[in-house]
C-alpha cells in the first residue's frame, strides 16, 4: 500500500508542476513540408538579425499542421502553421470548436510541382490530358468512348503517339503529402476534364467524378518514392527512363542533371510560374493564430520579416531558395493584412 | 543404430586412410565453414561499403571555402546608436565592388554578391558588437564564401558543363578564378560544423545544436532508466514470488521490448505532453519517452546477469548470516553490474539512433539555437541527418555524410566501451 501511495503522490506531484513550466519564450510553427524551406530561411534571418530566439519548426504536412495548430489557444499549442493549399472548411470548424477563432491567413507565393526527368535524355512535351491517362486508375476506354477501364497503358507512346517509346515509371510523393494533393488536383483533374463525359459527371455525380479524376494507378506504374524529393532526382539520373514529381525548389537546386517536362507548351521556369503561365503551380500559405500575437514574444518581429520585401519580394531571398513570388499587388494586399492582423470569416 | 555405429567405428580405426564416409564428413565441415567464413566476408564488405560511402562523401564537409574581404568600417554607416540597425549586408557589398570594380551592371552585381554567403554580414555584425572603437577603419577578414562557391571549391560542380546547367556562371568563375591567383578564397578547416547549430545555408549549419540535443536527452534517458531497469530486474529475480502475476509481467516485458518504437511515440504523446502537458519537442519529453523503449532492452539483459550468478554465492551469504538484502547489494548485485552495464549502454546506443518516437513529439523540427537545458527545444543526430538529407541545396549532401560520421563515432565509443567493459570485469564461473 505504501509503495502504491508513494506512485500516486508522485504522478500526482508530476501532473501538477508540469503546466507552470511550460510558459515559452520562442514561436513554435508547424505544417507543410513544402513551405518548410521558405519559412526556416525567414526564421533564421529573423533570430540571426534581431537577436530574439529563432522560431522552432516542425515540418509535419499541411494536415498535421493544422491539426496541431486548431487543437486549442495556449502556450502549449502551435503559433503558425504553413500550408501547401488553404485551409478546408471541416478543419475550420475543428478550429472554432477549440476556441481557435481568430486566424490571420497569409498567401506568401507560389510553388511550381514539375514532372521531371533526367537530363541524358530529351524533355518531354506533356499536355494535362497525356499527365491523366498516364497516371488515373481508370481511364476512358480507346475502344468504347464513354466507359471507364482500368487503365491499359504501359507506355508513353501509347498514351500520345508524339510521345518516346518508353515504359511509363513515375516516381512521386505518397498520398499524406500536400505535393501530391495539389499535383492531382491540377494536372490530373486538369486532364480528366478534358473528357466532356467525365466533366458531365462533376455535375451529377461529383463522389465518383472526385474518385476517377483523384484516383493515381496502383499498378506500378507510379511509384511512391517518399516525401524525399532529394532521393527522387538521385534515382531519376540512375535510370533516364523514369519521371519525378516534386517541387520547383529541388528543380532549380538540381539544374545539372535534371530537367522539367514541357505542360501544355510551357517549360517549368521561374518566370513561367511567376506569371500563371505553368499549369501546374500552386500558393503557399501560412495561417497565424490572432490570440497569440501579442504574447508570445517575437511573432510581429516574425511576421514583419516575412512580409518584407527583401524576404518575399522579386528578388528577394526566398526567391533565391526558390519560392516563386506574389505579383506586387499581392504582396501589398497580404502585408496589409499582416499589419491589421485581418482575420478570416469562419464559415 | 548401435550396430550401425559399432560398424562405422570398426572401419575408422585407421585414420591414415579415411573412409569415404568419413572424407565426407570432413568435406560437409569444411563447405559449413566456407559457408559461415563468406557470410562474414558478405557483411563485412556492406559495411566497408557504407563507410567508404558515407566517408567519401562527407569528409570535405570538414572544410569550407573562405573569401578575405578587406572591410572599411565607415563611420557614417553607424550614425544609430543601436550598432545591431547598420547594414551590414551593404559594407560586405561594398567591399566587394571594390574588389572587383568592373562589375557594373545591376545582374552583374547581384551574382557577385551571391559568391559571399550571408554569414558574413552576422559576422562583421558581432566583430562590431565586440569592439565598436574599430568604426573608421579598413580591415581584413575571412569570411564564409556561399554554398555554391564551396561545391565549386570541391569539384563538386563541373565547370566544362553548360553554363545552364551549373549553379554558377561563367563571369562568377572567372571573379572565382582571380580570388584564387590573388590568395584571397582558400579552404579552411571547418569550425563551423562543430560548433554551430542547425541553418539553412549550408555553409553555416552545424552539428553541435544536434549533438547537444542528443546529449541532453540521452542523459534523461540514462538516468531514468539505468535505475528503473535495474530495480525492476532485481525484485523481479530475486524477490518476485513465482506466479501466474509475474510470468504476467515477464510476458509483457518481452513484448514491450518488439513494440515497434513509433508505438512509444504516440504513448508519449499522449502522456507526457497532452495530459502532463510538458513543453513539445524538448528533450526532456524526449528522454521520456526513450526511457521507456530502452527499459525492456535493460530489464531483460539486466535479468539474464543476475541470472547468471551462480546460486552458490547467494546459499553462502545467506548461510553466514547475511539478510536478503544483503546478499543482494553485497554480493549478487556487484557480480551482475558489469552484464547489467553492457546491456544499459547496448540500449543507450539503440536510443542515440532512434527517430520514430520522436516525430511524435515534435523533436522533427528545424531548431537554429543551441539547447541550453532540458526545456529548450532541440533536436537529435538522427532527426538532423533526416532532415538535411531532404533539403534541397546540393552542399547538403556532404553535410549530411559527416553527421552520419560523427553519429557513428558516438556509437562505435558506446559499443566498444561495452565490450570493454565486458572483457575487464567479466568473471568466469
Amino acid at each position: 500500500m505504501k509503495v502504491k501511495s508513494i506512485l500516486v503522490a508522485g504522478a500526482l506531484s508530476l501532473s501538477m508542476t508540469a503546466p507552470a513550466m511550460a510558459a515559452r519564450d520562442y514561436i513554435s510553427i508547424v505544417g507543410s513540408s513544402t513551405v518548410y524551406p521558405f519559412a526556416t530561411v525567414v526564421a533564421e534571418q529573423f533570430g540571426k538579425t534581431t537577436g530574439s530566439k529563432t522560431p522552432k519548426i516542425e515540418s509535419t504536412g499541411s494536415g498535421g499542421g493544422f491539426k496541431l495548430f486548431c487543437g486549442g489557444v495556449g502556450v502549449s499549442y502551435p503559433d503558425i502553421t504553413n500550408a501547401s493549399r488553404a485551409i478546408k472548411s471541416s478543419e475550420m470548424k475543428t478550429c472554432a470548436d477549440n476556441g481557435v477563432k481568430d486566424i490571420v491567413e497569409v498567401k506568401i507565393g507560389y510553388d511550381g510541382i514539375v514532372l521531371a526527368n533526367s537530363k541524358k535524355v530529351a524533355p518531354l512535351s506533356l499536355t494535362r490530358k497525356d499527365i491523366f491517362l498516364a497516371l488515373a486508375a481508370e481511364v476512358p476506354d480507346p475502344a468504347h468512348p464513354g466507359k471507364l477501364v482500368a487503365n491499359p497503358y504501359k507506355t508513353w507512346k501509347e498514351v500520345n503517339s508524339s510521345l518516346p517509346n518508353t515504359k511509363i515509371e513515375v516516381l512521386g510523393p505518397p498520398p499524406t503529402s500536400g505535393t501530391r494533393d495539389a499535383f492531382v488536383e491540377l494536372a490530373m483533374e486538369g486532364g480528366c476534364k478534358t473528357f466532356d463525359f467525365i466533366k458531365s459527371m462533376k455535375k451529377s455525380d461529383k463522389k465518383s467524378y472526385k474518385k476517377v479524376c483523384h484516383t493515381v494507378r496502383e499498378d506500378g506504374a507510379y511509384v511512391e518514392a517518399g516525401e524525399n524529393d532529394n532521393l527522387i532526382v538521385k534515382k531519376l539520373q540512375a535510370n533516364p527512363s523514369s519521371m519525378g514529381i516534386f517541387g520547383f525548389s529541388f528543380l532549380d537546386q538540381n539544374a545539372d542533371v535534371v530537367q522539367g517536362s514541357v505542360i501544355e507548351g510551357k517549360a517549368p521556369t521561374f518566370e513561367a510560374i511567376a506569371e500563371g503561365a505553368y499549369p501546374v503551380s500552386r500558393p503557399l500559405f501560412f495561417y497565424v493564430k490572432k490570440d497569440h500575437v501579442d504574447v508570445i514574444p517575437g511573432m510581429k518581429g516574425y511576421l514583419a520579416e516575412f512580409s518584407s520585401d527583401k524576404a518575399w519580394g522579386e528578388e528577394g531571398y526566398l526567391a533565391d531558395k526558390g519560392m516563386i513570388p506574389m505579383p506586387e499587388a499581392e504582396r501589398k494586399l497580404f502585408s496589409q493584412n499582416i499589419a491589421s492582423l485581418k482575420t478570416m470569416d469562419l464559415k | 543404430m548401435t550396430t550401425n555405429d559399432n560398424t562405422t567405428v570398426k572401419i575408422t580405426t585407421n585414420l591414415l586412410s579415411p573412409t569415404i564416409d568419413l572424407k565426407r564428413r570432413y568435406r560437409a565441415e569444411r563447405w559449413f565453414k566456407r559457408l559461415g567464413l563468406s557470410a562474414i566476408v558478405l557483411a563485412l564488405s556492406f559495411v566497408a561499403f557504407l563507410f567508404f560511402t558515407i566517408i567519401s562523401d562527407g569528409y570535405s564537409a570538414f572544410t569550407q571555402s573562405y573569401i578575405e574581404l578587406d572591410v572599411h568600417f565607415a563611420e557614417d554607416e553607424f550614425t544609430n546608436e543601436n550598432l545591431a540597425k547598420a547594414n551590414f549586408p551593404a559594407l560586405v557589398k561594398e567591399s566587394m565592388r571594390a574588389m572587383f570594380p568592373k562589375v557594373k551592371s545591376r545582374r552583374e552585381k547581384k551574382q557577385l554578391y551571391s559568391l559571399i554567403s550571408p554569414a558574413a554580414a552576422y559576422r562583421l555584425q558581432e566583430i562590431i558588437e565586440a569592439d565598436p572603437k574599430i568604426i573608421g577603419t579598413t580591415l581584413k577578414f575571412w569570411v564564409l564564401a556561399d554554398d555554391d562557391v564551396d561545391m565549386f571549391m570541391k569539384g563538386k560542380i563541373d565547370r566544362n558543363q553548360n553554363e545552364d546547367n551549373r549553379r554558377i556562371r561563367d563571369n562568377q568563375l572567372t571573379w572565382i578564378d582571380k580570388l584564387i591567383d590573388d590568395g584571397r578564397l582558400e579552404r579552411r578547416f571547418n569550425w563551423t560544423f562543430l560548433t554551430s547549430g542547425d541553418s539553412r545555408e549550408p555553409e553555416l549549419a552545424g552539428i553541435l545544436g544536434a549533438a547537444k540535443g542528443s546529449f541532453l536527452t540521452l542523459l534523461i534517458t540514462l538516468s531514468l532508466s539505468f535505475p528503473i531497469g535495474v530495480a525492476s530486474a532485481v525484485y523481479l529475480e530475486e524477490f518476485a514470488p513465482e506466479n501466474r502475476w509475474t510470468d504476467l509481467i515477464e510476458i509483457n516485458i518481452n513484448n514491450l521490448a518488439a513494440v515497434p518504437s513509433i508505438i512509444f511515440g504516440l504513448l508519449g504523446l499522449a502522456i507526457f505532453i497532452n495530459f502532463w502537458g510538458l513543453p513539445r519537442s524538448t528533450p526532456v519529453v524526449g528522454g521520456l519517452v526513450l526511457t521507456l523503449m530502452t527499459l525492456p532492452t535493460i530489464i531483460i539483459a539486466g535479468r539474464a546477469s543476475l541470472k547468471s550468478v551462480p546460486p552458490s554465492i547467494r546459499e553462502a551469504a545467506l548461510g553466514v548470516g547475511a539478510s536478503k538484502m544483503q546478499t543482494v547489494t553485497h554480493h549478487v548485485l556487484p557480480l551482475a553490474l558489469p552484464g547489467m552495464l553492457t546491456g544499459t549502454i547496448i540500449g543507450m546506443a539503440q536510443a542515440l539512433g532512434e527517430t520514430a518516437p520522436l516525430l511524435m513529439i515534435g523533436m522533427v523540427a528545424f531548431i537554429v539555437d543551441v539547447p541550453a537545458g532540458i526545456t529548450d527545444p532541440s533536436t537529435v543526430l538522427p532527426v538532423q541527418i533526416y532532415l538535411w538529407a531532404d533539403s534541397p541545396e546540393r552542399a547538403f549532401t556532404e553535410k549530411t555524410a559527416a553527421a552520419i560520421m560523427i553519429l557513428l563515432t558516438f556509437l562505435v565509443t558506446m559499443n566498444s566501451l561495452a565490450v570493454f567493459l565486458r572483457k575487464k570485469f567479466e568473471i568466469k564461473w
